[in-house]
């Protein structure tokens, strides 16, 4: 996707934000965020980081304590939140419960003062693209969630926003539904030419979504990047941690090669790593490798690499791939994903193996 | 081991005979009933505990809230006073034709019971029953109470002058109790004169000689009437009182329509004093018993009482409701009150009128007051509601008795509104003793039954809603209007009916400080209950206002549905 984002043509910025609602703790620590025009940009995050509270800030319900929002050039603040043309999909839906399905993809364009004809033509637009023509008549409770969810998609879109925010929309659903609507949301939101937010718990879905992704944690964006550069190359901890599945191992910082280091572990053994958070021979560290870049094959493992013991703990077989549970350095947790192959054998507890990976896999972050 | 197997075995046939039997019969429980009845057994223990303990609950809520409500519906209809008092009369009036006066026959009925009622004190409750109907009636009955002595007075004299016998107590026990009661009478002399003075056995109830009723019926009637009642009302014995004039009335009737022969065939005692009187009466000066009344009370020799007395002579009588519709029953069918009579339809459209206005009030004021409660923080919010609540922890008088001393004439407000300016000091306002007065306390007092079930509804209704109309662009007011306020309805619908219900039926804030103009239907009620004491018709009152309330309640279900209230 490639957007980089400068300041000129950003659509949405935040502005070192801050939030505190009860004048003690903030909740949001010195936000900055540039979302250009037709971004997909999702903030991911665990439960009470503070991602509700941007988007109501970005939708006007809330106040930054300091700082500035900007749409389009504008300070959010002086735009009324009728004015502001931002579509909402709240976690729970806020259907009209006293409306039906098209009263309340009704409502938008009635405050617009759209004539009755253009109207129902809009209407009827917009529940087919998510599906729901027969549905109009009834009420939001005849419906069921998925169903509900889709409405509220529908209502957030009728009136041609340029900026649709969504909080955790798909939160309630089950699996299937979840993959159906996330695919049907970034069409839409592609075929449209929208720019959306998006807040959810769920990193699959952030990865799958979006175009950036926002990782907050504790009131501060963490890491902004592209999925993919999210999931390869996490630039702390938290970030290793919360995305994906990820082993980590601490250790010291033992030598510095450029770029490459090494780490030696708790237990004396020796390994390569990429210094990303660290600097300084005698740092401790968490290294960080993602499963399935760890290899036990030695024909698989890059010339020179460092290997390290691990004794073979559990061997799960799950189809696609077999997922063995490894004692590493002292670790019980540690997890290699192997792909289910012809050429890659069925471990048994017990065994011991040497296990590597490419000194880039394996990232050596902040303790 | 073989003891073991050889019990499986009969227990699988025991089984299998079970199963065999569902098959072709009903299902069979473990005990072998049919599963049917054990259901029920079990369903009806359940049902039989639950009504159990909801038993006192049930018991209290059928003699204190439905019984008096039967009673109530009960009264408004019922008119047995008059049946009671005047039975006699009342049949003898039944082919009377309502053109002329009623006959001598008449009279001399009501001679009869009149008599036994002015002994029994029970006319005057009479008179004022019918005093509600016909005015005037009420000192009618009770100057008569007093006159009634004396009707058939020549009669009696002029058998005692016949023969002095007809003075004796004697002669008239002889002549009319049964042997049987004279002995158990004379008995319980005996035992009250050895006991002395506390001596409270009963006297044996008087009962007539027999065959005696066929000679004589008119006097052995009025008879057992004056001996019954001097037994209950003076604890008299008959054997030492000489009957009352109109016992002696009686007889000169009977001898007068007897033909000789009838009294000629009686046999039994006093047989020879009964022979000489009959013969005598044919020469008895004679009295007009409808003169002797007219004496008593002009009113007996007129239409109007015995038209009244003849409309109201059924148990059950639809007045009481056409009075409280400001109508009346006359010989000529139902009649509109004369103009100066008429209230109870205004007072109807008031009360109706005022508590809508109440009501309407309480929705203004109140609305907004949920409004902010619901949209604070909870600690500020339950402050404020204990404001709101604050009302119900002072009395209903002291708060009532309050707003005399606000809305007077040279009360708080008028004294501000003339201190500012607004009004002149000879132009002072009269904020009470009317339905101003009446509103604006009513409206104070009631405000908190409107606030509490709007605020829990509103309580319910999630910010959200709101903040989704803004963002879809939605003004301030677009987002209340078309989004808060219909999800607040429901809260709307329960205030309305607690509120309207509750004033309808108002009594001590209208009597206070409503004056003439601003008193509601249940003042006149109370005024029936314990004034006039007038209940058949405070009890049509009350029922046409519980009508009234279900037919509004319909009309409400109807219109906005009661699914539609919460109350919380
Ligand atoms: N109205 C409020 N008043 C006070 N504190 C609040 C309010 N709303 C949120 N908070 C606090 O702000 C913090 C961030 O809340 P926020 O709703 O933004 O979290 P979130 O990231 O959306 O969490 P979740 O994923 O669970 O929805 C939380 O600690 C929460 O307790
Ligand atoms: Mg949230």
């Amino acid at each position: 996707m490639g957007l980089t984002s400068n300041a000129q043509d950003a659509f949405v910025t935040f502005d070192r934000v801050q939030k505190s609602y009860d004048g003690e703790t903030l909740v949001v620590k010195d936000l900055n965020l540039q979302i250009g025009k037709g971004e997909f940009l999702t903030m991911l995050g665990p439960s009470g980081s503070g991602k509700t509270t941007c988007l109501m800030m970005l939708a006007g319900f809330e106040t930054a304590t300091h700082g500035e929002i900007t749409l389009d050039g504008r300070p959010i603040n002086n735009i009324p939140p009728h004015k502001r043309g931002i579509g909402m999909v709240f976690q729970n839906y806020a259907l009209f419960p006293h409306m039906t399905v098209a009263e309340n993809l009704s409502f938008p364009l009635e405050v617009r003062k759209i004539g009755k004809s253009d109207r129902e033509a809009k209407i009827k637009r917009a529940l087919d693209m998510v599906q729901m023509g027969s549905f109009a008549g009834r009420r939001p409770s005849q419906l069921s969630g998925g169903q509900q969810q889709r409405i509220a998609l529908a209502r957030a879109l009728v009136f041609e926003p340029e900026l649709v925010l969504m909080d955790e929309p798909l939160g309630a659903l089950d699996k299937q539904l979840r993959e159906t609507l996330q695919f049907e949301i970034t069409n839409l939101a592609h075929e449209l030419g929208i720019t959306v937010v998006y807040v959810t718990h769920d990193q699959t879905e952030a990865l799958t979504m979006s175009d950036r992704v926002a990782v907050f944690d504790d009131g501060r964006i963490q890491q902004l990047d592209a999925p993919d550069t999210l999931y390869e190359e996490p630039k702390n901890s938290f970030v290793a941690q919360f995305i994906g599945e990820n082993n980590t191992l601490t250790g010291v910082v033992s030598k510095m090669k450029g770029a490459t280091c090494e780490v030696r572990l708790d237990d004396g053994e020796i390994i390569d790593a990429v210094p990303v958070n660290v600097s300084q021979v005698g740092e401790r560290t968490q290294v960080s490798i993602r499963p399935e870049r760890v290899e036990y094959n030695p024909e698989r493992l890059t010339e020179g690499a460092h290997t390290i013991h691990a004794e073979v703990l559990e061997f799960i077989y799950m189809g696609d791939i077999y997922r063995t549970r490894l004692r590493v350095a002292g670790h019980d947790t540690f997890v290699m994903k192997t792909r289910n192959a012809p050429d890659q054998r069925r471990l048994t507890p017990g065994e011991k193996i040497e296990i590597g990976w490419r000194p880039q896999d394996c990232r050596a972050l902040d303790a | 081991m073989t003891d073991a197997s050889a019990g499986n075995a009969s227990q699988n046939a025991a089984t299998a005979r079970r199963e065999d039997a569902a098959r072709t019969g009903p299902m069979l429980a473990a005990d072998g009933r049919p599963l049917k009845a054990s259901l029920n057994r079990a369903l009806r223990r359940q049902k039989m505990r639950a009504l159990l303990l909801i038993a006192p609950l049930l018991i209290f809520i059928l003699v204190t809230f439905v019984a008096p409500i039967i009673d109530m519906l009960f009264r408004s209809v019922e008119n047995q006073i008059v049946s009671e008092t005047l039975p006699r009369t009342v049949v003898a009036l039944d082919d009377w034709d309502a053109q002329d006066l009623p006959s001598e026959d008449v009279y001399a009925a009501l001679a009869y019971d009149f008599n036994e009622a002015a002994e029994r004190r029970r006319h005057t409750r009479l008179g004022s029953r019918l005093n509600y109907e016909t005015t005037g009636l009420s000192s009618t009955f009770r100057r008569s109470g007093r006159g009634i002595e004396d009707v058939g007075e020549t009669y009696a004299e002029q058998f005692i002058d016949l023969d002095e016998a007809w003075e004796e107590p004697e002669t008239w026990t002889a002549l009319m109790a049964h042997p049987d009661w004279l002995s158990a009478q004379a008995e319980w002399a005996a035992e009250a004169e050895a006991a002395g003075r506390d001596f409270d056995e009963p006297e044996p109830a008087f009962r007539l000689a027999p065959g005696i009723a066929d000679v004589l019926p008119e006097t052995a009637d009025a008879y057992r009437s004056f001996a019954r009642t001097i037994q209950q009302e003076d604890e008299d014995s008959p054997t030492e009182e000489e009957p009352w004039n109109t016992v002696y009335l009686a007889l000169y009737r009977d001898l007068a329509a007897q033909p000789a022969s009838a009294v000629a065939a009686y046999f039994g005692p006093i047989a020879a004093e009964l022979a000489a009187a009959d013969a005598a009466v044919d020469g008895f000066e004679t009295v007009s018993l409808r003169e002797v009344f007219g004496e008593m009370d002009d009113a007996w020799a007129e239409m109007p009482m015995w038209e009244t007395i003849d409309a109201f002579s059924d148990p059950y009588t639809a007045g009481y409701f056409l009075a409280a519709i400001d109508l009346q029953l006359t010989p000529d069918g139902i009649e509109a009150q004369p103009e100066d009579q008429r209230i109870y339809i205004l007072l109807f459209q008031r009360t109706i009128f005022m508590s809508l206005v109440i009501t309407i009030s309480c929705v203004l004021l109140g609305y907004p007051i949920a409004y902010l409660l619901s949209n604070l923080p909870a600690r500020t919010s339950n402050l404020l509601l204990i404001l709101v609540l604050l009302p119900f922890w002072t009395s209903l008088l002291v708060r009532t008795s309050a707003w005399k001393v606000l809305l007077q004439q040279e009360g708080v407000i008028n004294d501000i509104l003339v201190w500012v300016g607004f009004i002149a000091d000879d132009a002072r306002l009269q904020l009470i003793n009317n339905q101003t007065g009446t509103i604006i306390a009513m409206t104070h007092i009631l405000l908190p039954f409107m606030i509490l079930p709007l605020f829990s509804v509103m309580k319910t209704i999630p910010p959200y809603y709101v903040r989704a109309a803004k963002s879809l662009g939605a003004t301030n007011w677009t987002a209340f209007w078309r989004v808060y306020f219909p999800q607040s309805i429901p809260g709307i619908g329960a205030g309305c009916i607690l509120v309207f219900i509750l004033s309808i039926g108002y009594y001590i804030t209208p009597e206070l400080v409503g004056g003439r103009t601003g008193t509601f239907i249940s003042n006149r009620i109370a005024f029936h209950i314990s004034e006039s004491l007038n209940w058949g018709l405070a009890a049509a009152l009350g029922s046409i206002l519980l009508a009234l309330v279900l037919v509004l309640y319909w009309i409400y279900d109807r219109m906005v549905g009661i699914d539609n209230v919460k109350l919380g």
